[in-house]
C-alpha cells in the first residue's frame, strides 16, 4: 500500500474505524472528571475539584478488605490454574492424539459455557460440599475457570517446543519427571505465566460466581462496586473506576514490553 | 530396559492429564450435570420445567427480549469489528500497534467499570444529556438507560473487541494478492473488496458472529446495570428466579436451554471454520 495519500475510500475506513475506536476508548476516561466531583451524586466537577472520593476509599477500611479479599482469591486462583492446566497441557501433549485430544476438549469447556450456568450448578454442589462462603469454595471456582486459558497458552508454547530435547534428556538417564522439569519448563513458562496472568485477571473482575457463592464471609471488590452501583450510584465507584483503569493500562503496557521481550528470548509471542 | 522406560514416562503423562481432568470434572463437570438432573426432578420428575417454559408467556417474551437484543448487538459488533479489524490490518505498523492497544485496553478495563461509565454518560442528568440540550439538539432529557437502547449501546461496547480478536485471526490468513489481481484485472476497489475479499472472509464472520452470540446470550452484568430492571434478559432472569422465588426446576430449566443452545451453536461453527485456528491455534 501507498503510504502518505490515502483515497476517498481508504480516508472513509480509517476514519471510522477511528471513531470505532473513540467509541471503545473514550467513555471509559468519563469516570476520571466523575470522581473529581464535590457532589455525593454523580456529576462533573464545575468549577471546583476534591479528591473526597478518593480519600474515602483510603479511609473506608471496608475496601481496603475487598481489595485484599480479591487479590487473594485472583493469586490463589491463578496459581491453582498454572499447576493444574500446565499439567494437563504437557500430559495431553505427549498422550496419543485422540485421548489428549479429548482431555483437552474436556478443559477448555469454562471458557464457553455461561456464567449463569456453571455459577447456578457451583452454588448448588458447594452448598453440599461446604464450600459456600469460603476462601477454597471461591479460589477452586475461579480456578477451574482459569484453567482453559493455561492450557491453551501452555499448548501453543509446546508446539514451538523440539521433543528431541526431552528425549535427549531421557536417554541420558533423567527420570521422567527430571526431564519435564529441566528440559520443558524452561521452555514453556512464559506460556504458562501469560495464561496466569489472564486467569488472574478473570478472577479479579468476576462478580456472577461471586454472587451465587459468597455471601457476608468473602466480599470481592467486584462484588463492593456491584452493590454500590445498585445501591446509590455514588461518586466512590469513579475514584475505584479510575484506579483500576490505571492498573489496566499499566498491564498493557507490561503485556506489549513482555511480548516484545519473549518473541526475542523464546522466538514466539505468549 | 528401554521398553520399560517408555511406559514409565506414559504413565506420568497419563497422570499429568487425567489429575487435573479429574478435579475438573468434580468441581465443574459435575456442577453442570447436577444442573441437567435438578430441570429434570425438581419439584417432580418429569419435562415439566421444559413444558413450562415453553407455555409460560413471562418466559417467553424474557427469551424474545433476550435473542433480539443478542442478535441486533451481535450484528452491530461484527460490523463495527469488521471495520476496525480491516483498517488495523491494512495500516501501517506503527498505527497498528496503536489501535491493537485502544482494543486491548478496553477489551481489559472491569466489565463492572464499564457499565458505571455507561451510566454517567447515558442517565438522564448524564454528560450524553446535558450536551444534546445545551447544543439544542433536545429540549428534555431523553432517556437512554434503563432502556433496550442503553443494553445495547453497553453490549455492544463489550463484544466490539471479542468480535475484533477472531476476525484479525481470519483476516490474515487472506492472501492480498487475489484482491491486487482484480484491481490489475480492472475493477474498481469497492468492487475488488465486494467481490473477491469479503466472500474470502465470510467464514471468519460467521464464526466470529456465533461467537460474540455465544458471549452475549449469557450476559449478565450489562443488562442488569443498563436495563434497570425494565430490560430483563435470561441470566438476570435466571438469578431472580433461584433467589428470589426459589424455583429452582424452571432456572436450571432456562439454565440447561442456554447450555444446549451454547453447544449447537459450537457445532455449527465447527462445521464452518476451523475451532484450533480459532482459539489460538492450539497445536
Amino acid at each position: 500500500m501507498k503510504r502518505g495519500r490515502l483515497s476517498t475510500g481508504q480516508f472513509a475506513v480509517f476514519g471510522s474505524a477511528w471513531i470505532v475506536i473513540c467509541f471503545l476508548v473514550l467513555p471509559l476516561f468519563v469516570v476520571v472528571p466523575v470522581s473529581l466531583t464535590p457532589e455525593r451524586f454523580l456529576s462533573l466537577p464545575s468549577g471546583e475539584i476534591s479528591f473526597t472520593h478518593y480519600r474515602e476509599l483510603l479511609e473506608d477500611a471496608s475496601w481496603r478488605r475487598s481489595a485484599l479479599d480479591s487479590a487473594i482469591v485472583a493469586f490463589s486462583s491463578s496459581f491453582l490454574a498454572i499447576a493444574l492446566g500446565t499439567s494437563a497441557a504437557i500430559g495431553c501433549w505427549r498422550l496419543s492424539s485422540t485421548a489428549g485430544e479429548a482431555i483437552r476438549i474436556l478443559m477448555l469447556t469454562p471458557m464457553i459455557v455461561p456464567s449463569i450456568v456453571h455459577a447456578l450448578g457451583m452454588y448448588r454442589v458447594w452448598a453440599e460440599f461446604g464450600l459456600l462462603d469460603t476462601y477454597p469454595g471461591l479460589i477452586i471456582a475461579y480456578a477451574m475457570k482459569g484453567i482453559p486459558y493455561v492450557v491453551v497458552s501452555v499448548s501453543v508454547a509446546l508446539a514451538n517446543f523440539d521433543l528431541r530435547l526431552e528425549q535427549a534428556a531421557r536417554s541420558l538417564g533423567a527420570a521422567p519427571f527430571q526431564a519435564v522439569r529441566l528440559t520443558l519448563l524452561p521452555n514453556i513458562w512464559p506460556g504458562a505465566v501469560a495464561g496466569g496472568i489472564l486467569s488472574f485477571a478473570i478472577a479479579w473482575d468476576e462478580i456472577v460466581v461471586a454472587l451465587f457463592l459468597t455471601r457476608r464471609a468473602i466480599y470481592t471488590l467486584p462484588r463492593k462496586i456491584w452493590d454500590g452501583i445498585q445501591d446509590n450510584v455514588s461518586p466512590t465507584i469513579a475514584a475505584i473506576g479510575v484506579i483500576l483503569i490505571c492498573a489496566t493500562i499499566c498491564a498493557v503496557l507490561l503485556k506489549i514490553l513482555w511480548d516484545r521481550w519473549s518473541a526475542r528470548r523464546f522466538g514466539h509471542a505468549t | 530396559m528401554r521398553s520399560t522406560s517408555e511406559t514409565e514416562g506414559l504413565t506420568v503423562y497419563l497422570a499429568m492429564a487425567l489429575i487435573p481432568a479429574c478435579v475438573l470434572c468434580i468441581f465443574y463437570i459435575y456442577p453442570l450435570l447436577r444442573i441437567l438432573i435438578i430441570s429434570f426432578t425438581e419439584p417432580s420428575v418429569g419435562f415439566g420445567n421444559y413444558v413450562d417454559i415453553a407455555s409460560s408467556s413471562v418466559i417467553r417474551k424474557v427469551i424474545g427480549t433476550t435473542l433480539w437484543i443478542c442478535s441486533l448487538s451481535t450484528l452491530v459488533a461484527l460490523f463495527f469489528g469488521y471495520l476496525l479489524s480491516y483498517a488495523i490490518l491494512h495500516a501501517s505498523p506503527g498505527w497498528q500497534r496503536w489501535m491493537v492497544t485502544a482494543v486491548l485496553l478496553s477489551f481489559w478495563v472491569s466489565i463492572l467499570i464499564r457499565a458505571f461509565a455507561w451510566i454517567a454518560l447515558l442517565q438522564t442528568r448524564g454528560i450524553v444529556n446535558e450536551a444534546m440540550q445545551s447544543i439544542g439538539l433536545t429540549d428534555a432529557p431523553v432517556q437512554l438507560i434503563r432502556n433496550q437502547i442503553g443494553v445495547v449501546i453497553g453490549m455492544v461496547h463489550y463484544l466490539i473487541p471479542t468480535a475484533v480478536m477472531p476476525l484479525l485471526a481470519s483476516m490474515r490468513n487472506i492472501d492480498d494478492r487475489y484482491v491486487m489481481a482484480a484491481r490489475g484485472l480492472g475493477s474498481s476497489p469497492f468492487h475488488a473488496f465486494r467481490k473477491i475479499y469479503f466472500p474470502l472472509t465470510l467464514p471468519g464472520v460467521f464464526s466470529a458472529g456465533i461467537l460474540v452470540f455465544i458471549f452475549s446470550i449469557g450476559f449478565y452484568v450489562t443488562p442488569a446495570l443498563l436495563g434497570g430492571g425494565r430490560v430483563t434478559m435470561l441470566a438476570e432472569y435466571i438469578a431472580v428466579q433461584v433467589s428470589h422465588t426459589l424455583a429452582w426446576g424452571q432456572g436450571t430449566a432456562l439454565a440447561a436451554s442456554i447450555l444446549a443452545m451454547v453447544l449447537i451453536l459450537l457445532i455449527v461453527m465447527a462445521r464452518i471454520a476451523n475451532f484450533k485456528k480459532m482459539f489460538g491455534a492450539v497445536k
